[in-house]
């Protein structure tokens, strides 16, 4: 189940937006595709991302997988429970397996991504 | 019906810290017969060490225990077959081992003087000869330590050609069908790297290769036969198109086991290449290496090969430093010396004729198993295959069972799995090239057992989820292994 | 041909079933262009005692019963017979890299143990399952350190092992990673740390330093640690000469160490095949190249060892790896493991005190150049000949003298480096010191 309130890319990353603030992760759809997740490396508070540019990586065993910023901004924090727990991603990634916040640049962004309904029917269509 | 193997005794070995007692010994050193140095004094007391802490003591009996017990753990290529595609694991001559350890060669210092160093260099230029011929090119390079090392040096060879010609371009193409050492290479030698999509055929697609080669484009990265053990016919045509724009054809020479004395990379358009006498060769994997990459040439690339150069001076071998377009070294002194001395005692026994018989042999025994398994396991590509074949698990994942828990499931019947899940381009791979070295027995034993496997995926798929079962370790926790990563002993 | 386990029946049943006529027919779909339609110019197989004779020829071509001076990188030690006995195990001669760990727990495990050996050695948290050699160590210890600073130069003693930095511009040349090398005291023969100091800048990646240096001379890691952490930089300890940790205190200020373990029963074999290692604190593990083992369980709950943090490696990051690197040294490193076993913690000491005596017996028959400590070489100039004419002299008693310097250092031209392990005899080192006093 995809939260509402979410907004999504088709590369499988969420970002929920509050103001000119956001909190970005991946969905349960990714995770499931990765499998267990051992290492997530993240950027560090303060660096900027730019929309669709990698801002780090979620490692499986076998592969790697980049994460790409859904919004261009300044990331404000990290979720640093993560590096000692990084299963949380896979047992919780709409909540307490949040990756970044971020201060958007470029609010306006927000509006050319997908709703819930379209991204659970880009997923279905994938399949 | 698993009739290859049966479980049996196996001894259990702690590591070797913990059955450390202090006091205990392995070693004699004889009686000094100068007199003895005061550490401190000589070295500064503050350059002097504690004791090495943790490290174990044990006695000799001890020692050969915990490795022979150790040993049985292992599988091995003397216990059976490794259908590794792309590794060719075949079999490692034990007079190659003897050879290697006579001692003029085995104590042969780098630097003792070129007129003491006529037999090691001569191996070494007998070798740079043999590897020419077999290849079809004009000079070799005996430098590289590994297959990846040689795929670096090669490019660097194309790299350093291109620029003296005015432009040493920027990107290497490569198909998506290469080993990950391929892309690695490249980026390494400073290239940016752009895949190349193969043509529904699983080979080269020319005219994919022709819209993409341009004046940015260095070389194109080929292995041929490809990772699926197909020839790779437009290979000419490629090496055309490259030619035609500047730019260079590299193989990767980890299948040359399907070409030895039926086709020469030198005849068919390729620059450069880099061997693998770990693989073609036969020198042993010894659990991961050592191996040893020479780099082969077309004559325009010799001024670039690492420097130093065997040269004939008279009647002797002398090294020529003196190489002002060399790239440089790409390692201390000349070579993994000692793989070396198996290779070539390896093309030795052979000879010419024996060397062709040997991959008519292996293309032989990879057809054969192709034969019998099509019936029962996914064939993505139908083009006829060379040393090695590759299936995929569609038929069988349509039950849940992937090319991974068949590999699992293959070690009950006592083989060693192939390649799981490489190339890239076929979706849940099966690998497998069996080598020259197999006999028909042991060939129609894995056949038997890849059946049995298809069947079991069929009629009992629930099996596959926690095999191996008769082994003495199951199914490890990799995971565990990556998130909380322990990669050494501590004392508790 | 007794590695083909085919008999000709055979072959033709499989033809048979193959609904193949002939061999030839498996090579039929080749492009005739690209044919070989000649044979090999390769003369025919030969028996076993023709190999070994061919093979006898050349090592009697080589040098045969001379005591050697050599070091410079690659030292003359003692082989205990339990190293041999073990790599010949067909179990760990002839078996695969341990991607499958429930049949490969021999070889991970003796890997496990070499990495905690490593550790143990040299005061570092984490070291990998080895490197092609010490050589190119130094090139990928040098770019791991650029990938975690984020900078891209790198600054070398000239004391460092001269083919170890021509390996190094190499590599660094194609990173374009800019390369620059500081000096040595002309006096004590280590590093100057005031020229480091000099020439470290802001965008230095890494200083590279060797201990003990190629000159045999001990370094003062700490201060340069101490200089080059001011700055923001890494310090890269290199070792050639891994007996000397038997005795020297570990470099545990660096950040990464490279070594060379040939001196661990790996024969000398004219350059190799030898193991490099890179060793490192755990902050930098991820950045490490080459293959790790790791601890882990199987389902039953038993310890195992794996292959582990593989996503750092080619076959998975491809392009953005740490390294290209596939094939490394297992067999040379379980040979280092088997001597360091052979040894272990008291041996190791009192074989590092043998060739510590060795060498300050026949340095104090000659004078050393350089006034700094060494442990088992050190630099001597010859009067009254050339090095080369010296060594000429020595070869007629069938002794190797030193290495002549010329080649790498022009500004000592006139000296040799000569290294003496507990392998060298008082009669030769007396022979020696007659020939060069």
């Amino acid at each position: 189940m995809h939260p509402e309130s979410f907004r999504y890319t088709k590369e499988h990353e969420w970002v929920l937006v509050e103001g000119d603030t956001g909190t970005i992760g991946i969905t349960d759809h990714a995770q499931q595709e990765l499998g267990d997740i051992v290492y997530v490396d993240l950027p560090k508070v303060g660096a900027h991302v730019e929309r669709g540019k990698s801002l780090g990586s979620v490692e499986s065993v076998k592969a790697v997988s980049d994460i790409y910023a859904p919004v261009s901004g300044e990331i404000t924090a990290t979720n640093q429970a993560l590096a000692d727990k990084p299963e949380t991603l896979n047992s919780d990634p709409h909540g307490a397996g949040w990756l970044v916040k971020i201060r958007l640049s470029t609010p306006a962004e927000a509006a050319g991504l997908l709703t819930a309904a379209d991204y659970q029917a880009y997923i279905g269509a994938e399949k | 019906m698993i009739t290859k193997v049966r479980p049996h005794l196996s001894q259990n070995e702690a590591l070797l810290v913990e059955r450390s007692s202090p006091g205990k010994r392995a070693y004699q050193l004889p009686e000094l017969d100068v007199p003895p140095v005061e550490a401190a004094e000589a070295l500064g007391a503050e350059n002097v060490r504690a004791e090495i802490e943790g490290f174990p003591e044990v006695s000799e009996v001890e020692a050969i225990r915990h490795f022979t017990r150790l040993s049985t753990w292992n599988y091995a290529i003397d216990y059976g077959m490794y259908p590794l595609g792309s590794c060719t694991m075949k079999y490692n001559p034990r007079i190659n081992e003897l050879v290697a350890r006579i001692e003029g060669l085995a104590w042969a210092h780098p630097y003792q003087p070129e007129a003491l160093s006529q037999g090691s260099m001569e191996v070494m230029a007998r070798l740079e000869t043999a590897l020419a011929e077999i290849a079809g090119m004009d000079a070799v390079t005996l430098q590289p330590a590994a297959g990846a090392h040689g795929e670096l040096t090669g490019i660097l060879l194309i790299r350093a050609l291109l620029e003296k010609r005015g432009n040493p371009r920027r990107k290497i193409l490569i198909p998506d069908s290469a080993h990950g050492t391929n892309p690695a290479s490249a980026a390494i030698a400073g290239y940016a790297v752009e895949n190349v999509k193969s043509c529904a055929k699983g080979v080269l697609d020319l005219g994919a290769l022709e819209a993409t080669v341009n004046q940015d484009v260095a070389a194109l990265m080929v292995t041929n036969p490809n990772t699926l053990g197909v020839f790779e016919e437009n290979i000419i045509r490629a090496a055309d198109i490259l030619h035609a724009k500047g730019a260079m054809l590299y193989m990767d020479g980890a299948n040359m086991n399907a070409l030895v004395g039926i086709a020469r990379p030198g005849d068919f358009g390729v620059d450069v290449l880099h061997l693998n006498l770990h693989k073609t060769f036969s020198t042993p994997h010894g659990g991961g290496g050592p191996g040893a990459g020479p780099v082969a040439v077309r004559k325009p690339f010799e001024p670039f090969l690492p420097v130093p150069r065997l040269r004939r001076a008279g009647k002797k071998w002398t090294f020529d430093y003196k190489r002002k377009h060399s790239i440089g070294r790409v390692r201390a002194y000349y070579g993994n010396f000692g793989v070396l001395v198996r290779a070539l005692a390896y093309i030795l026994a052979h000879g010419g004729p024996g060397l062709r018989n040997a991959t008519v042999d292996a293309v032989l025994n990879a057809v054969y198993i192709r034969k019998k398994l099509e019936p029962y396991f996914d064939l993505p590509y139908p083009s006829p295959n060379m040393h090695e074949v590759v299936f995929s698990d569609e038929r069988q994942a349509k039950r849940g069972v992937r090319t991974g828990d068949i590999a699992k499931r293959l070690i009950d019947y006592g083989f060693h799995p192939y390649t799981v899940s490489f190339p890239l381009i076929v979706h849940g791979a099966l690998m497998i090239e069996p080598t020259e070295t197999e006999s028909k027995l042991e060939l129609d034993q894995f056949i038997e057992a890849m059946i049995s496997i298809a069947r079991e995926a069929e009629e009992n798929p629930e099996i596959f989820k926690g095999a191996p079962y008769g082994t003495r370790t199951s199914r490890v926790d990799e995971v565990a292994a990556a998130r909380k990563p322990v990669l050494r002993w501590k004392p508790a | 041909m007794r590695y083909l386990p085919k008999s000709d029946s055979e072959r033709r049943a499989m033809l048979e079933a193959c609904g193949i006529e002939s061999p030839e027919e498996l090579f039929a779909h080749l492009p005739r262009e690209a044919r070989l339609e000649r044979p090999l110019d390769l003369a025919p197989g030969i028996s076993e005692y023709e190999i070994v004779d061919f093979f006898r020829q050349r090592a009697a071509e080589n040098a045969n019963g001379y005591a050697s001076f050599l070091g410079a990188g690659a030292y003359r030690h003692y082989r205990p017979v339990l190293v041999d006995t073990v790599v010949s195990r067909g179990e760990f001669l002839t078996a695969y890299t341990p991607y499958q760990a429930e049949i490969s727990q021999g070889t991970l495990t003796h890997i496990f143990e070499f990495q905690t050996m490593m550790c143990q050695l040299t005061g570092m948290d984490v070291a990998n399952a080895s490197m092609y050699d010490g050589s190119t160590a130094v090139p990928e210890a040098a770019m791991m350190a650029a990938r975690t600073t984020g900078r891209g130069r790198v600054l070398a003693a000239r004391s460092v092992h001269p083919e170890y930095r021509e390996v190094l511009a190499t590599y660094a040349r194609y990173q374009g990673m800019p390369l620059d090398d500081f000096g040595y005291a002309a006096d004590a023969g280590a590093i100057d740390l005031e020229d480091l100091d000099r020439k470290l800048d802001d965008p230095t990646a890494a200083v590279i330093i060797q201990s003990p240096n190629f000159f045999g001379i001990v370094e003062p890691v700490k201060a340069a640690a101490e200089i080059a952490h001011r700055r923001g930089a890494l310090l890269i300890v290199v070792f050639t000469e891994a007996v000397s940790l038997g005795i020297l205190e570990p470099p545990v200020d660096a950040d990464i160490v490279a070594g060379e373990l040939q001196s661990f029963a790996i024969s000398p074999s004219y350059g190799g095949p030898y193991a490099g290692v890179i060793a490192t604190k755990e902050k930098f593990l991820r950045q490490m190249p080459g293959r790790l083992v790791g601890q882990t369980t199987d389902s039953r709950g038993n310890r195992a060892f794996c292959l582990t943090l593989s996503t750092r490696e080619q076959h998975i990051r491809r392009e953005k790896a740490t390294s290209n690197i596939c094939t490394n040294q297992a067999l040379i490193a379980l040979m280092a493991t088997v001597f360091m076993t052979v040894y272990g913690k008291r041996g190791l000491r009192e074989l590092a005190e043998q060739n510590l005596a060795k060498a300050h017996y026949l340095a104090g028959k000659l004078k050393p150049r350089f006034c700094g400590r060494f442990f088992n070489e050190f630099v001597v100039r010859v009067e009254g000949r050339s090095p080369d004419e010296a060594n000429r002299a020595l070869l007629k008693k069938k002794i190797m003298g030193g290495l002549p310097l010329w080649r790498f250092y022009p500004e000592l031209g006139d000296s040799m480096l000569l290294c003496a392990t507990e392998m060298s005899r008082r009669a030769d080192m007396d022979a020696v010191a007659e020939v060069l006093a």
